[in-house]
């Protein structure tokens, strides 16, 4: 008895075919980093060691992807049922968002062919955040398959086997609530470690797990907006601007506090002024910053909050915001020290560029062929 | 659950991520019992770089080329073929030797086997390790899954990825002791002490060293001194030598939990490279955040039980009002 079904319509579309032609380009320079090595592909050198393929497609893309962990704190742990027509396509969006992101974690590890190394328990090490982020996000994609699964099983008409998961589908939600607080909170960890490189406006020692998982929760819900916002427009469904609203609201109240830890954290350490020295760094500071205040400033209407453009609005200028203040704090703010300088290359870019494009197609195919967006206006 | 009560719990949870941190962290680790470490004095080496030599021959390592001429080794900086380095710091005219002002110096770079090492500490598969006896930071390919934690985990960037082979690895000093080399464990010294004309770089027990940088930092500038060669413990040959003005600052005593391979100089430290550290290491605040959050998986485990009794009672309640789950 799903309430959610399959748009159809075609799919080579002429869109398609050209992120078709994008994913190749993609594809061709990440052949060759795995024939050649790293350097042939990417700008990568003895100070940056990670580039834009850890920042971009792991520490923000998984923050992207964090639309199915947000909504389920809303629906499940907060009991706002209402939001449940917006549940499926999240997950199916945060499903791709982690996939990639664990892809992207693959393509970039300089031993790949190794990397079952670290599920084996005599080789872990406990202490390492990275163990931590490693195995909670690799456990993550699996609980996504598994809370995105009864989509596939109703369009295979297998309706024993979703009626038995629906049964114990709370322990994998509950699962998919804790993981990504958990990882999400270590991505924000990992810079902790690297000390003084981390320039002062973004290293802080103790409150980075809080930023980290504040921002991306944040994130989440923005995504939501910007993902139905693209389905309403795109794919010419219903507009959920009244459920997108109460969305809006809970963005608000997550940034005001985000930004109120983050602001004071720089005014107890004396670092403010760092903000205002006119340097590239201050510039990123107030610019990022910019683009996390928009949000509080349009959210807090509640004449805007009704308004589809408006969200659509805030809930771009958090995501720019959220992906600004990782881009700054692991690779703009980054000084490895005298010598080293970093700029990915165009290969480099093109590879990102490349699997961000397969995962729009992806999200094309998933949509027009299996039930995954709400069929008509809820209840 | 009532939405007053989630706010409760949770600001529960938040206060006590906050404020736990601190509270649990662990201190810095100490020297291992039979610490090895090298000396690095940059006012007697001369810049020959017999060292950089020595430590390609050891560890089979081509040397680098500049500009086709083949000449000696041009190598500027580590990576995954150089994992010893001399460096120049000039000032000015350039002209006198361990001047900050219109001088030069010269300043080694390698592996300094910290005592608390961030590698060891961020190393997802434990491929890093500090050995127990001798604190050498070691590094096992076999369980290394090419991460590079442990390149952004360390305060001078040593551990280099082999970025241009397709199936590349780590490479660091590992004080010339590792399997097939081990040269530390048969009694022998590192190959860079051994070959150094000077001394300035001179291996041995990281207390003897310690105190021999400790005599040479209060010498009276201009006093003769008796410098060793090669293993402080046995030197196999000594040279008389007028005193420098010494900075009172042995790199390697505290920085970040301090280090076994040690430094002195007569040009301050942040000129000749070093980075800004502190003593307390990175390794221990991180780790210390790390278990604070986890504590043996006490507060995941708390969290997913409660999660699990929430999320089941508001599946069932969307179920009563005729929602599907």
């Amino acid at each position: 008895m799903s309430q959610h079904k399959p748009i159809g319509g075609r799919l080579f579309t002429l869109p398609f075919m050209a992120l078709g032609i994008v994913a190749a380009i993609g594809l061709y320079f990440l052949m060759m980093r795995f024939q050649e090595g790293m350097s042939a592909v990417t700008n990568l050198n003895g100070g940056n060691a990670w580039g834009l393929w850890v920042v971009y497609d792991v520490v923000i893309g998984t923050a992207l992807a964090c639309g199915g962990y947000a909504l389920a704190i809303a629906v499940y742990v907060l009991n706002k049922g209402q939001y449940h027509p917006l549940m499926r396509p999240a997950i199916m969006a945060s499903l791709f968002g982690y996939a990639l992101g664990g892809f992207g974690a693959f393509i970039d590890m300089g031993r790949w062919w190794q990397f079952y190394n670290i599920f084996l328990p005599g080789n872990m090490n406990f202490n390492s955040v990275m163990l931590e982020v490693g195995l909670c996000v690799a456990t993550y994609i699996l609980i996504l398959f598994i809370e995105f699964a009864p989509a596939v099983l109703e369009k295979m008409g297998a309706k024993g086997a979703v009626k038995a998961l629906n049964k114990v589908l709370f322990i994998f939600i509950a699962l998919g609530v804790l993981l990504p607080t958990m990882h999400q909170s270590s991505l924000g960890s990992l810079l902790i470690a690297m000390g003084y490189k981390v320039t002062p406006l973004w290293q802080t020692m103790h409150l980075q797990p809080l930023l980290a998982v504040l921002s991306a929760l944040t994130m989440g819900f923005s995504i939501v907006i910007f993902e139905e916002s693209f389905a309403t427009v795109g794919l010419r469904r219903p507009a959920e601007t009244r459920l997108l609203g109460g969305l809006g609201k809970a963005i608000m109240g997550l940034l005001v506090a985000f930004l109120i830890v983050r602001i004071a954290e720089l005014v107890i350490q004396g670092k403010l002024g760092l903000a205002f020295a006119g340097d590239m760094n201050s510039l990123m500071f107030l610019l990022e910053t910019t683009l996390f205040v928009i949000p509080v400033v349009i959210l807090s209407s509640p004449v805007n909050r009704r308004s589809g453009r408006k969200l659509l609005i805030a809930a771009l200028s958090m995501l720019f915001a959220g992906s600004l203040y990782r881009l700054n704090a692991f690779l703009i703010g980054f000084d490895a020290g005298p010598g080293y300088s970093y700029f990915p290359s165009v290969p480099e870019i093109m590879v990102t560029v490349g699997i961000v494009a397969a995962e729009i197609m992806a999200y094309l195919i998933f949509v027009k062929k299996l039930p995954v967006l709400h069929a008509s206006k809820h209840a | 659950m009532k939405r007053r009560d989630f706010l409760k719990a949770a600001a529960g949870g938040a206060t006590a991520l906050c404020t736990s941190g601190a509270a649990t962290a662990r201190e810095n680790l100490q020297p291992t019992p039979q610490a090895v470490g090298m000396l690095f004095d940059s006012t007697l080496c001369v810049g020959c770089k017999a060292c950089v030599a020595k430590c390609k021959e050891v560890n089979d390592m081509p040397p680098v080329i500049l500009n086709g001429d083949v000449q000696y080794d041009s190598a500027k900086d580590l990576s995954g073929d150089t994992l010893n380095v001399i460096k120049i710091y000039k000032n000015g005219t350039a002209a006198v030797k361990d001047n900050e002002v219109d001088g030069f110096a010269f300043e080694k770079r390698s592996c300094m086997h910290c005592v608390d090492p961030g590698c060891v500490s961020v190393c997802p598969t434990t491929s890093m390790q500090r050995d127990s006896l001798t604190g050498i930071v070691t590094y096992n390919p076999d369980t290394c899954i090419g991460c590079r934690n442990c390149t952004m985990g360390c305060p001078y960037n040593v551990p280099q990825f082999e970025y241009d082979k397709p199936y590349g690895q780590i490479q660091k000093c590992q004080m010339c002791n590792q399997p097939g080399v081990a040269r530390v464990d048969n009694g022998l010294m590192t190959g860079c002490a051994e070959v150094c004309p000077t001394g300035a770089t001179l291996f041995g027990p990281r207390e003897e060293l310690m105190a021999e940088a400790k005599r040479r930092t209060v010498l009276k500038p201009g006093e003769i001194y008796n410098y060793p060669r090669g293993d402080i413990s046995k030197p196999y040959s000594y040279h008389e030598k007028e005193t420098p003005t010494y900075k009172k600052h042995i790199w390697g005593e505290k920085e970040a939990g301090g280090t076994n391979v040690l430094h002195i100089s007569s040009v301050a430290f942040d000129k000749l490279g070093m980075p800004p550290l502190e003593e307390r290491s990175y390794a221990s605040i991180s780790e210390g955040v790390q278990h604070t959050l986890y504590n043996f998986l006490a507060l995941p485990a708390v969290a997913l039980a409660g999660l699990t009794y929430v999320v089941r009672k508001n599946i069932n309640s969307d179920d009563n009002d005729g929602g599907e789950s």
